[in-house]
This record gives C-alpha cells, structure tokens and sequence, in this order.
C-alpha cells in the first residue's frame, strides 16, 4: 500500500494533469448540437402532429387519435432502425432524435437486432430493453410520484 | 544479470529477431484512409459474410495469419508460437484462430497496445532461442466493439468531440532468427499509468501519459534523441491525445519533432464519421504491420519506433466510476 504522501502526491498529479487534460480536450459544440437538436426534434414532432391530425381528419376524436398517433411514429423510429437510418439522424441531431418517441423505438429495435445473434431467448429476448429499461423504472417511478402528489393536493 | 536489459525497463535484443514477414487485412472504412496502400487486404464487407460480427473478426485475424504465412512459405506446424490478443472477452477471438492453426498459443490482453505487446514476446522467445520462428496477431473489430465497451450498433448516439473509432481489420507478423531485412532491435514495456481520466470516450486524454512515460523511458534508457528515429508512431491516441502528448513531452524536455505521428489520425485521415481518430488493437497493428513494415522493406524508414497504446478499462469499470488504468508498449525497429 502507498503512504499517505505518495497517495497525496498521486492524486495532486492527477488533479494538475485534468486540468492541463481539459484545456486541450475540444469543447463540445454546444449551440451547433443544440440549434440542430431543436430542428430536428421539431421536425419529428411536426410529423408525428400531421399523422394526428390525419387519424383526426378521418373522423377520430383527439383523444382517440393519441394511440394510433404513437404507435405510427413508433413504427417509423423501428423501421428506419431496422433500414440502419436511425442511428445516423442520431449521430447528427442528439437529443433531437433521441428525445421523441422515434428515439425510443430506436433504442428497444436496435438492442433487439443487436442480440438477436445470442439467440431469441437469451439474447434478444433478455436484452431488448438493456437501454430503454432504465426509461420505463424511472418514468414508471416518476409518473407514480406525480400521481402522488396529485393525489395528496386534492382538494 | 540479465545482459539483454538495459536502463531501467528497456530490452535490447542480443541477435536482434526479424520480420520475416507481416500481413494486413482491412475493413471498409479503413480502406477509404490513406494507409489502405500498404494493406495486403481489403475486405469490403466488415461482417465477412458471417453471420456474427464475432466470427467476422475471427476470419480478419485468420486471414492475415494466412497471408504470412503464405508469404513466407511456412506451414503452420513450423511455427513454434502463436501469440495473440484482441480486444473481446477471454480474448476470444486469437483463442479460435489458435485452435484453427494448431500451433502452440500464448493469449495475451493489452488492450490497444497488444500488437507490440505480442510482437515483443515473440521477438524475446525468438531471441532467447525458443523459438525459431513466432507468430504475433492482433485483430479488433468496430462492431465487436461497439457491442462489449458501448451499446448496439444501430443505437442513435451522438459522438463526443474526443470519440473515437475503433478500427476493423488485424495484423500479424512472422518473427524470425533471419530472412528478413527489418530487424527488432529493442522493446521497451510500460508501467500501467492512471492519471484519473474517467470518461470512456476520452481514451486519447486517458492514454497519453503512459504514451509519454514509455518514450521517454525508452529514450533515456537507449541514450537516444527523438530525432535518431525517422518516425514515432504512437498506437492510438487520436488527435487529441496525440496533442496532449506533445504539450507532456514538451514539459518533460524531450520535445517531439516532425518525425512524430500518431496512428490513429494515420489510419482514418479524411474519413467522414470517425471521430479524432482510430482506436482498437488493428489499428497499431494496421499501421505497423502494413504502412511502417512495408515502408521500412522499400528502404524508405530506416528507424521506427512504434508505441502501442492501451486502455485498461472494462465496461463494468468504467460504470462503476473507476478511472482508466493504461499503458504504452513500445519497440524499436531498425533496418
């Protein structure tokens, strides 16, 4: 084991070479990822309006058309997955695809085919939701809280 | 005494071993970047046919293992070992062409740095007189990967300013006792250096050190100036580690010149999507096994110096909020 001054040493060479790390490590290009998140999430939800306006035009109340609505657009994130698209709108737009619902899709069809190859059991089927299951517990947990709160604050 | 030792962690060999010979298979993205040249193959489809990326890998490192030793004219059972590693679990992928090839197999882990790693062993074995000739192979595979340290391939994740792209392709290198005009003439491995760098995705920042450790204790250890090599070529480091080494040289008093490149920034020079650079064990190997051998073959470098950087991370490490252990492996080659 180190002595307490080489650990001390150890963790002030570290500390110096962060920070000279850092200064060298490229900025992310915040205001480009975000304006092209903004363009692109808009233009996801823009679609997904037009697909509920459809299925309202066709005589459902909107209500009624929010299913069909998500289940569309879920549609479209899978196969554009499946046709390897998604990921590059991904690569380009950030949050902005990975936000909408498409992106969701994106993340439970590419897990899918991912480990489709360790069979349907083992593979496929235990690890499809390896990255959207932490967006299920912690929406479930969250909606649950809200669903409290709402329900404590009744007047 | 050891008599091969000199300084403090360098080998000098005693009859320097040979590159017999060496072999290089790509994949596409490589092939589009300025070293495809100098590969001996060029695979157009990164999963080979296979029906797994795994087996894929499997059939780059096999080939290349195949291209030597046709080269060469050997038959597998005359070489006395095979020394491989890649950069999947157990190191699966050199234990299935091990077991294809039949010849006896030492499986080694250094990460990115395996090819100087291996070449190091099989050029101490030949040179201690137990082997006649050995067999280094080093192979990685994007997917592959992608698949163990990041997530599903078809994922849409936006690359970080300092991400990196891991290369597909292998390496192997036929060493010898003779017949070859591109000796090794000293190895230098490295103490594992962790200077807190936590972020998988900034592998150049994380490695740099252990970059700049190995050079510098090769270079005191050999009594040499940078300038005696005609090229430094670091593994991995992309741009941004490449840079951050030379600000860490520069502070050590042994400044980098011209003659210093990176790897890395060689193999995926003006191709679209990769990030700061090309990572993984084929990446080292791509660029010495093909651009540095065959350049040294036509007379064109006569001394190179090749340092393999490694990440020793694992996905469960890094998710655990663990820094990044690494190392630089590196060797001298000389005409």
């Amino acid at each position: 084991m180190a002595s307490p001054g080489a650990m001390k040493k150890k963790a002030d060479d570290r500390a110096k070479y962060q920070k000279l790390a850092s200064s060298i490590v490229p900025r992310p290009q915040l205001a480009r990822n975000i304006a092209v998140a903004f363009v692109v999430g808009g233009l996801i939800c823009t679609l997904g309006q037009a697909v509920m306006n459809a299925f309202i035009a066709s005589g459902m109340t909107g209500d009624e058309a929010v299913g069909p609505t998500l289940a569309t657009m879920i549609l479209i994130g899978v196969v554009l997955t499946g046709l390897s698209i998604y990921h590059h709108i991904g690569e380009f737009a950030g949050a902005g695809a990975a936000v909408p619902i498409t992106g969701f899709a994106n993340t439970v069809a590419a897990a899918a085919m991912d480990f489709k190859r360790e069979g349907y059991v083992l593979g496929m089927g235990a690890k499809m939701f390896i990255i959207a299951g932490p967006v299920l517990v912690y929406g479930i947990l969250a909606g649950v809280g809200v669903a409290l709160i709402k329900w404590l604050s009744r007047g | 005494m050891a008599t091969r030792r000199i300084g403090k962690n360098t080998v000098r060999f005693a009859t320097p071993p040979v590159i017999v010979t060496a072999g290089t298979v790509a994949g596409p993205m490589e092939s589009r970047g300025p070293m495809a040249r100098w590969f001996d193959e060029v695979v157009p489809d990164d999963m080979f046919g296979e029906r797994t990326s795994e087996k894929a890998e499997r059939r780059f490192m096999g080939d290349a293992v195949k291209i030597v030793l046709k080269q060469a004219a050997v038959r597998p059972e005359q070489v006395d070992y095979f020394i491989a590693g890649d950069l999947l679990n157990q190191i699966v992928t050199a234990s299935f062409v091990a077991e294809d090839l039949g010849m006896p197999f030492i499986g080694v882990y250094g990460a990115c740095s395996t090819s100087v790693q291996s070449l190091t062993l099989a050029a101490t074995l030949v040179d201690a007189g137990f082997a006649d000739l050995a067999l280094a192979a080093t192979s990685s595979h994007y997917q592959t990967a992608e698949r163990q340290f990041r997530y599903p391939i078809e994922l849409n994740i936006q690359r970080k300013s300092t991400s990196q792209y891991t290369a597909t392709g292998a390496g192997a290198v036929l060493v010898g006792q003779s017949g070859g005009k591109v000796k090794i003439t000293e190895a230098t491995l490295g103490r594992v250096i962790d200077m807190g760098t936590k972020d998988p995705n900034q592998m150049g920042p994380a490695m740099a050190p252990a970059a700049a450790e190995t050079i510098f204790s090769h270079l005191a250890d050999t009594g040499r100036d940078p300038a005696f090599y005609d090229v430094i070529i670091t593994g991995d480091l992309g741009s941004v580690g490449a840079q951050i080494l030379l600000e860490l040289m520069q502070r050590r008093g042994v400044p980098l010149g011209d003659n210093y490149a990176d790897g890395g920034v060689m193999l995926f020079q003006g191709v679209r999507g990769t990030g700061v650079g090309g990572s993984g064990c084929a990446c080292s190997a791509l660029v010495m096994d093909g651009f540095v051998w065959k350049r040294m073959c036509e007379g064109e470098i006569k001394r190179a110096l090749v340092v393999a950087t490694g990440a020793l991370l694992s996905s469960l490490t890094w998710q655990q909020g663990e820094s990044v252990p690494c190392i630089a492996n590196a060797i001298a080659l000389q005409l």
